[in-house]
């Protein structure tokens, strides 16, 4: 082993990131279906715009949790792909590289998607983001922990049988206080909640920092067995 | 074969008149309460049945930490014993939370964070399951299920916390949050009783199962143990007497 973990991080997420820069999974499949999801929320509400938008929080932190399952499939995916999982294993690379690596890369990925939905949810919902700076933080820390699951589950997933289906089982629950979180900061910044949001990004710190550190010390395993 | 042992008919048996003691208490001697009338009833079922998965949670979760650094088969088959009562337990909780919900607050379920984020670590400890029953190399399903199961252990604090957290319909704690209990004497003796027998009852039912476990993975073992002896008499009739080939 040489370097430290975190230029086997810088590695693992430069790697992921070309590889969605070539084959442009995220554009191609993953903002279609987000947009897809949008129009069909609106469809399901009768396309009343003022119930749109009392919903918005909810609906674009949904939209991300399910657009999030995509990505984080096909993350876990590709690494099993061609004898890559192997590879990865006889690399040398910190265990806890490759997950902080996989992390970046998702936050990335998903960071571009919520900027996607959100400019869709202004043009189609009408919404009006009046604190732009809790709307920002949120999107980051709930994107991030988002990753940070899904880097643990992903490949925990991919090699059992049935993984198309077990990832949602096994990862949506953990999201849940992701979901809670983020959406009731968004409902203070869209002018709908009440108190300030500022607890709840705490609350995402918190189970930022949780979901990161359960990574870091589970990737070796995980990484040797799976 | 049988998984009992003079230690569990003894733990059985206490634990069975414990609990005969705790229904007699529960839904007959003790007065209904000042405020939540006969409601109160469900609290001796509800609370033991809550602190009892949240044992086994923490047990499971325990049994998987010990398993990832030791790789004990023990640890493991712990581990999934706890994982498969608690996952029972926490659904008895919701069930019974339920119960007492509807003549309470008028509806079997609210949103409230506490019994959100139980039902949370329900589908958790279901997840768990899921994926210990899928087929794989029993290591890789130890690793697997031992990072879900500490994944499970990380919730609990936040289920435990969320009424001091959050604004919540759910009561608050009834007799250990506040100095004077708002029990009088047959029932607080009702929900000790209670809060002994529950847990005892769900030791024996742990031993039983970890038991089971342990035996089925024995006989999976002198199968492939058979099944191998099978292969090697095949490969013995193959090359003829004395290893000649034909």
């Amino acid at each position: 082993m040489s370097g430290s973990w975190w230029s086997d991080a810088v590695l693992v997420a430069g790697k992921d990131l070309r590889l969605e820069l070539r084959s442009r999974v995220a554009i191609n499949h993953v903002l279609p279906f987000v947009a897809v999801v949008v129009m069909l929320f609106g469809i399901a509400l009768d396309a009343d715009t003022s119930t749109l938008r009392r919903a918005e929080s909810g609906l674009f932190w949904v939209t991300i949790v399910f657009a999030s399952m995509l990505v984080i499939q096909r993350s876990a995916a590709v690494d099993r792909a061609d004898g890559l999982a192997d590879a990865i294993r006889l690399s040398g690379l910190r265990p806890a590289g490759v997950y902080a690596g996989k992390v970046v890369a998702l936050t990335a990925q998903l960071l571009a998607v919520a900027v996607v939905l959100a400019i869709t949810m202004v043009v189609i919902y009408g919404t009006d983001p009046s604190s732009p700076a809790l709307l920002a933080v949120t999107t980051v820390l709930a994107v991030a922990c988002i990753a940070a699951a899904g880097a643990i589950y992903g490949p925990l997933a991919a090699g059992l049988a049935g993984r198309e289906t077990v990832l949602s089982l096994l990862l949506l629950p953990v999201l849940a206080p992701v979901l809670l979180s983020a959406t009731r900061a968004f409902e203070v910044a869209l002018g709908r909640g009440v108190g300030t949001g500022w607890p709840w990004v705490g609350m995402l710190v918190m189970l930022l920092v949780t979901y990161s550190v359960l990574g870091a010390l589970t990737a070796g395993p995980l990484l040797d067995e799976t | 074969m049988n998984t009992s042992s003079r230690g569990t008919k003894i733990l059985g048996a206490i634990s069975g008149a414990l609990v005969a003691a705790t229904l007699l208490y529960a839904f007959v001697l003790s007065k209904p309460d000042t405020e939540l009338g006969e409601t109160v009833r469900i609290m001796y079922v509800h609370v033991p049945t809550v602190i009892t998965a949240y044992l086994l949670v923490f047990l499971a979760g325990g049994a998987s930490i010990y398993y990832l650094w030791k790789r004990s088969e023990f640890a493991d088959l712990l581990a999934a014993s706890a994982t498969e009562l608690g996952a029972i337990f926490l659904g008895l909780t919701l069930l019974t939370g339920s119960l007492w919900g509807r003549p309470t607050w008028g509806v079997y379920w609210v949103w409230d964070a506490r019994l959100t984020t139980t039902a949370l670590l329900f589908l958790m400890m279901v997840g768990n399951l899921a994926v210990r029953s899928l087929p794989a190399e029993p290591r890789a399903r130890g690793t697997r299920t031992a990072v879900m199961g500490i994944m499970a252990l990380v919730l609990l604090p936040i289920v435990h916390k969320s009424v001091e957290w959050w604004n919540s319909l759910h009561q608050d704690r009834t007799v250990l949050g506040t100095a004077d209990a708002k029990l009088d004497g047959t029932q607080l003796f009702a929900l000790f009783i209670a809060m002994v027998a529950v847990p005892m009852l769900a030791t024996w039912l742990l031993m039983h199962r970890f038991r089971v476990a342990w035996l089925a993975e024995r006989a999976a073992d002198l199968g492939l143990g058979a099944a191998i002896e099978r292969r090697r008499d095949e490969g013995g009739e193959a090359t003829g007497p004395a290893g000649v080939m034909p």
